[in-house]
């Protein structure tokens, strides 16, 4: 902090403690990363002989071409895929909606409404009464049973609509006075003005699509239409569990394609998040404790 | 998540649309306001079809619910699930096993992000800070599917990384997928694996809102840091601390249902077995609707209990409670 230059000599013993436990923390977080890494260009053998490494002495890239000639991951990463692609979409356009039309004060019933989100995350029906409205729906089996069950996080709301409150409304008067009608002016004046917002809650919404695991077990039975967490579990995860055991799991695969599996799913997503770090990081959250 | 989710900031100055509304009759101000409740409508249709429909289907908790005959066929059984929840002997190992999840999590879990927090707030570079904010921020983009699986890989018996390098140094091998003692401390390490890093997003933003000056003034009269850190940074994060710890506690009963379902197997089912994965495996699996959701309706009754006495708690000590 460059409000504390002025340094003495009892700075230094805390200096060198935050330094050794950082250093440990970072290097509990990156070594299973490396290890993930260096086993998936490892060949089987090095793997049997030597266990755990970080850099193979042999690179080989025999998960990689085994995995991209699977036919059961490549169909599980489409339907991941197309989840995370429309429910997403989903996500983003009904939260942004009613987090926008939450933010107005003059709305009548507003309190209520607000009411009834916050109650939501302070109790719940349960996982059974919810199973069986979605059957009742007759959703079952169908990925509308995942977007629609989280079509909107209740704490992203909260959240978006704090951030519609603090756009200043002389610039929606503004465009009132040109004319703008209320749905023009969310989309070509709101919509820009809180852009980070809507990148960091794309996102937050993204990854919990892309990362579902319980929900595609429970909703979806059909097994050629499971997602990639079902079929990663089945790859990574070898038990006498009944849960989620299909034909797949008889199959063995190596430790590199196994590894080289978490690389190519996991990848993207921890190549875009630190472009989005510097919203989420401030402001965007801490909007909704400090209000 | 707020101090302000019921009691929102009135700092906006009133816009001009506010104020012709006094002068307009009523029906012209609704029909302005449409389009906001157009905006509304999908939304509240979600919160009313998959939040409170659930909540009116605890109603079967109450019966013996049979599919075909539905809600209104089925026969009303009072009390007699959530008796039979008392009496089980399951009951007694639901329980202790969440109280012990939540024990260790309360008490090794919850105070690492505030520690580094601190920790990043006092590095001398902001770019240090970031880098290594955003390296301890990593983990929480992977899934628990992945954070499990990896620890299979490596702790496997036969083959685990783990398991090969002890046995190289003559030492033991470590069971820790299968022996129930391990259970919760492998849950509580990967939870802080994945964690701690992005937990600390909260605390950090909220030391960067402490004012500097008092940083300053402080050390004008020669204070040090660790002084520093006690008397003004965390005092400054007592707060969030307060309202993230009573959020916390109204989570008692959920204990990250995903990641104890993907740990558990039959061998570690008397540490791992909780309400959720029990409702999961008699409801879902077994089909027994009615008597997991009396268990499930137990389990909300007691965490939303948990919440509203914490917060009364806390604003008896004098602090700003989230409902």
């Amino acid at each position: 902090m460059n409000s504390r230059i002025g340094q003495d000599r009892r700075d230094r013993l805390p200096d060198i403690a935050v330094y050794v436990l950082l250093i440990f923390g970072l290097a509990a977080v990156l070594l299973p990363l490396f290890y993930i890494l260096g086993t998936s260009f490892a060949p089987e053998k090095e793997y049997l002989t030597r266990g755990f490494f970080l850099l193979p002495k042999q690179w080989s890239l025999e998960g990689y071409r085994y995995l991209l000639g699977n036919p059961g991951f490549l169909s599980a990463v489409s339907h991941a895929a197309e989840i995370t692609v429309i429910g997403t979409a989903i996500n983003m356009l009904l939260t942004t909606l009613m987090a926008y039309g939450l933010s107005k004060k003059q709305l009548k019933g507003r309190s209520v409404v607000n009411g009834m989100v916050l109650f939501t995350l302070l109790f719940s029906g349960g996982t059974i009464p919810t199973y069986l409205v979605v059957k009742g729906l007759g959703l079952v089996n169908s990925y509308w049973a995942l977007w629609l069950t989280s079509a909107i996080a209740p704490f992203h709301l909260i959240v978006m609509r704090g951030f519609f409150q603090a756009v200043p409304a002389e610039l929606e008067e503004a465009a009132r006075m040109d004319g703008s009608g209320e749905w023009r002016l969310l989309w070509s004046v709101i919509v820009p003005l809180s852009l980070p917002a809507i990148a960091t809650f794309t996102l937050f919404y993204a990854v919990q699509h892309w990362n579902t695991y319980f929900a595609a077990i429970l909703y979806i039975n059909d097994s050629s239409r499971w997602p990639l967490q079902v079929f990663l579990r089945q790859m990574l995860i070898e038990d006498d569990t009944n849960v989620g055991r299909s034909l797949a799991e008889t199959v063995h695969y190596t430790p590199a394609a196994k590894m080289a599996a978490i690389v190519l799913t996991a990848l993207p997503l921890l190549a875009v998040f630190p472009f989005l770090q510097k919203y989420f990081n401030k402001g965007v959250l801490l909007g909704s404790i400090k209000g | 998540m707020a101090t302000t989710l019921s009691k929102r900031s009135t700092t906006l100055t009133p816009s001009a649309s506010d104020l012709p509304e006094r002068r307009r009759p009523p029906l012209a101000s609704l029909k302005r306001m449409t389009p906001f409740y157009l905006m509304i409508l999908p939304g509240l249709l979600f919160f009313l079809l998959f939040k409170y429909v659930p909540m009116l289907g605890v109603v079967i908790a109450f019966q013996n619910y049979n599919p075909f005959q539905g809600f209104q066929g089925s026969e009303w059984v009072g009390l007699q699930h959530f008796r039979e929840l008392f009496q089980e002997r399951d009951f007694l190992v639901l329980l202790r096993n969440t109280l012990w999840l939540n024990l260790l999590d309360l008490l090794l879990f919850f105070p690492i992000p505030i520690v580094l927090a601190v920790m990043l707030g006092e590095l001398r570079s902001r770019r240090m800070s970031a880098l290594i904010q955003t390296v301890m921020y990593a983990p929480h983009f992977l899934s628990w599917v992945v954070i499990v699986g990896v620890t299979f890989v490596l702790f496997s018996a036969q083959s685990g990384g783990v398991n090969q390098l002890l046995q190289a140094a003559g030492l033991p091998r470590l069971e820790v997928l299968t022996d129930p003692a391990a259970f919760r401390w492998v849950w509580l390490l990967q939870n802080i694996w994945q964690g701690s890093g992005w937990s600390a997003i909260l605390f950090l933003a909220a030391l960067a809102s402490i004012n500097p000056t008092l940083y300053e003034a402080s050390r004008i009269d020669g204070a040090g840091r660790l002084r520093q850190i006690w008397h003004i940074s965390l005092p400054g994060l007592k707060q969030l601390i307060v309202i993230l710890f009573i959020l916390r506690l109204g989570h008692f009963m959920d204990l990250g249902f995903e990641h104890i379902l993907l740990l558990q197997n039959p061998l570690n089912m008397s540490t791992s077995d909780v309400f959720d994965t029990f409702v999961y495996r008699k409801g879902i699996v077994r089909g027994d609707f009615s008597y997991t959701t009396a268990v499930g309706l137990f389990k909300s009754l007691v965490g939303l209990l948990l919440v509203v006495m914490s917060n009364k708690l806390a604003a008896r000590s004098g602090q700003e409670g989230v409902i």
